[in-house]
């Protein structure tokens, strides 16, 4: 076991493009790291630098204190956990697990213990005689992270692990690799395009775009404390709202109506001397129907017409499109390509609310809507900076 | 559900899975429905035109070589022709020039393939690794393949034709194509020079079949670069290879227009083709050739066969699981 400490990694291909910008990472020995990103953003390409199957360009990989940059991966001591699984075809499971062991000359009764420990933590013990392809895919995820194990190997990386599995199972998963990784204790760095995986797995989260840094943290600072826009759009599902908002005299004025400027706010909007266009970002499970709420005066309340309600059973999730067109900025359409086809724009900004189930907002009709303004964050729309954090001391690292 | 023109009773059979499962295979045949029937009628029909022609232009003269072989039948004589069974094979399996010049086939199959294996190994992972000029680097690769075998021979002859030839003064001052070791080098040397881009050309094709992953995965598991190539890319490659040495040991053991060129099977460096030819071609001996054509095209079906049964070679793109 280990710490991995990224010292201004950067990794450029010959053709000149720059994969990663110089990232600083330092993550302690056992502590559970995810990178987590769109594709493109560099996340693999920094595991397959950990792992040594890439070469650093510039600045340095140190594992356990020890400078790694030029050595071959079966010298780093870390084993990998691929998302194709890279299973050896034409070994049985048993065989499968015991290669490295075989590789690094252990002795045969030794191999034998350590791949029976592996195989009874990952419940493969009745499979060891079979060849991967009559596994199923949980079964051969699980071998794969049994090839991992059996070394007890300095470091875990992961690359998209868990994406080959059907939803349900990838769920299933999701606990039992957490829990595995508690059990060993072990260093582990997991890449994913998943930003549930990242919030629920991971001790420490990694947000990164296009090869930089964008926020290091726990989930919840990630959730509560987005340093920009697209931190603050990419985690969490249904997305946090964006919507366009034009500072007033003594108001905001959003789509739903003039919010009132309190002293909170107005001292952080002049401390950052925020342009008078913003973005105002709310998360949906700040809104609630106001027919439930006490304190209605602590909040706004708006009325708008409902599209859509989709009951979960524990909450509802009701859909408004109010007028005023929606947000825009640079980092919103990044986050809008990645969700796969830009939406649509038109003159209307859609949003999406989370309320109690008690709540008899029904489709088609109007509803009074409350929102809590505590929790509203406005970002500066061309650098896409949280502006609402600017007073309270940075939540996590902010890379450039 | 169930297409219209079923009668009841076979539906209420083929429903019954277990009862169905119970029957003699002959009773289930007759139970197919009139549905399945035709579409096999209609499968038959739509392999007819290729099965014709296969026949017209395999199975005929497959069988009329081995009905000349059974008949003495010499065109210098043609009055004396006569059934006479299996004697020609006697008279073939009982001679010293069919068994030397099997001796010689034998030798240069296994050589010339061993080597092609090895040397077209070596060019699949140049190939295959080649970032800058792959193209060329492929082409160039290919040449020898795509020039005429006779073409090719005639220009190995010149070069190894004592005082002209540029090979034969480098190397010897003797006449390399008139003693039989040497020559039979020469015809080895030559086949592998032409065919080895052909074996190079399949194992690329099966080295694309190795997952990069996969070698990603044996260089973290502690594999150094030869492991990963024993461990990992060789049995993964395993299918590929079978193919290509099947398809050149055929190949190789058919071997003709080299020797032809070379030496025209002087000093002993015929090949089966070559005496087959030269009885039939030449000899006007219809039986005798026959015989031998047969007895080669034997060989070929035990060397086909023990490929494809003891090594379980597949035909490329059928997996493991399609053979039955």
């Amino acid at each position: 076991m280990a710490d991995i400490v990224l010292d201004k990694v950067t990794k450029s291909f010959p053709d000149g493009t720059t994969a990663v910008h110089g990232i600083d990472l330092e993550i302690a020995d056992g502590e559970f790291v995810i990178l987590v990103g769109p594709s493109g953003c560099g996340k693999s390409t920094t595991l397959n630098m950990i792992a040594g199957l890439e070469d650093i360009t510039s600045g340095e990989l140190r594992i356990g204190g020890q400078r790694v940059n030029d050595r071959a991966p079966k010298d780093r001591d870390i084993a990998m956990v691929f998302q194709s699984y890279a299973l050896y075809p034409n070994m049985t499971v048993r065989e499968n697990m015991a290669f490295p062991l075989k590789l690094a000359k252990m002795a045969k009764e030794e191999i034998d213990r350590k791949v029976g420990e592996a195989a009874k933590v990952l419940e493969l013990t009745e499979h060891l005689d079979r060849k991967p392809a009559n596994l199923s895919g949980g079964q051969r995820q699980r071998v794969a992270m049994g090839r991992a194990i059996v070394r007890s190997p300095k470091a875990f990386l992961m690359d998209e692990p868990l994406s080959n599995l059907d939803a349900k199972l990838r769920v299933q998963m999701r606990t039992q690799v957490s829990r595995l990784q508690k059990q060993l204790g072990t260093t582990t760095v997991y890449v994913t395009h998943d930003q549930t995986e990242a919030m629920t797995l991971g001790d420490r989260v990694v947000v990164m775009r296009g090869g930089h840094l964008q926020q290091v943290g726990d989930p919840q600072t990630l959730y509560d404390r987005p340093v920009n826009l697209f931190v603050a759009g990419f985690i969490g599902s249904p997305s946090m709202n964006f919507l366009p908002a034009t500072v007033e005299e003594n108001a905001l004025r959003c789509p739903m109506g003039e919010l009132a400027l309190d002293d909170r706010l107005r001292r952080l909007l002049t401390a950052a001397d925020a342009p008078r266009q913003l973005v105002l970002g709310i998360r949906p499970e700040h809104f609630e129907d106001a027919a439930l709420v006490d304190q209605a005066g602590k909040g706004f309340t708006f009325t708008a017409p409902v599209d859509l309600v989709e009951s979960m059973g524990s909450d509802k999730y009701v859909y408004f499109s109010v007028e005023g067109g929606p947000a825009v900025a640079a980092d919103l359409e990044d986050l809008a390509a990645d969700a796969g086809g830009a939406d649509v724009p038109h003159d209307r900004a859609n949003l999406v609310t989370r309320l109690s189930a008690e709540s008899r907002v029904r489709g088609g009709q109007e509803a009074r809507i409350w929102m809590n303004v505590d929790k509203i964050h406005l970002f500066d729309p061309s650098s896409g900076r949280n502006i609402t954090l600017q007073e309270e001391e940075p939540a996590g690292v902010a890379a450039s | 559900m169930s297409v219209s023109s079923t009668t009841p009773a076979t539906t209420a059979e083929e429903l019954s899975e277990g009862g169905r499962r119970e029957l003699p295979q002959k009773r289930a045949k007759a139970a197919l429905s009139e549905g399945k029937r035709q579409e096999r009628r209609l499968g038959w029909l739509l392999c007819a035109p290729a099965a014709l022609v296969m026949v017209a232009v395999t199975a005929y003269p497959i069988l009329y070589s081995f009905w000349l072989s059974l008949q003495r039948y010499d065109l210098k004589f043609p009055s004396e022709r006569e059934f006479v069974w299996f004697a020609n094979y006697a008279t073939v399996l009982s001679n010293g020039y069919w068994w030397t010049a099997f001796g010689v086939t034998l030798l240069i199959t296994v050589v010339s393939v061993a080597v092609e294996l090895v040397l077209g190994m070596a060019l699949a992972l140049v190939m295959h690794r080649t970032l800058i000029g792959r193209g060329l680097v492929r082409t160039s690769a290919l040449i020898p393949y795509g020039i005429v075998t006779v073409v090719a021979a005639f220009s190995w002859r010149y070069a190894w034709t004592p005082s002209t030839g540029y090979l034969a003064n480098l190397l010897s001052d003797g006449a390399p194509l008139t003693e039989r070791a040497s020559a039979l080098s020469i015809i080895i040397l030559a086949e592998i020079w032409k065919t080895t881009p052909f074996m190079a050309l399949l194992l690329m094709a099966g080295l694309a079949l190795v997952p990069e992953d996969l070698l990603k995965a044996a260089s973290m598991d502690g594999a150094s670069a030869w492991q990963r190539f024993t461990r990992v890319m060789l049995p993964v490659m395993k299918p590929a290879i079978l193919v290509a040495l099947l398809f050149r040991t055929l190949d190789a053991f058919r071997v003709f227009d080299n020797i032809y060129v070379l030496t025209n099977g002087a000093n002993e460096t015929s090949s089966v083709s070559m005496i087959a030819y030269n009885n039939l071609m030449k000899g006007l001996n219809l039986g005798i050739g026959s015989t031998m054509s047969v007895l080669i095209f034997l060989a070929v079906a035990i060397i086909a066969f023990v490929f494809v049964k003891l090594f379980g070679t597949a035909a490329p793109g059928s997996s493991d699981e399609g053979r039955r």
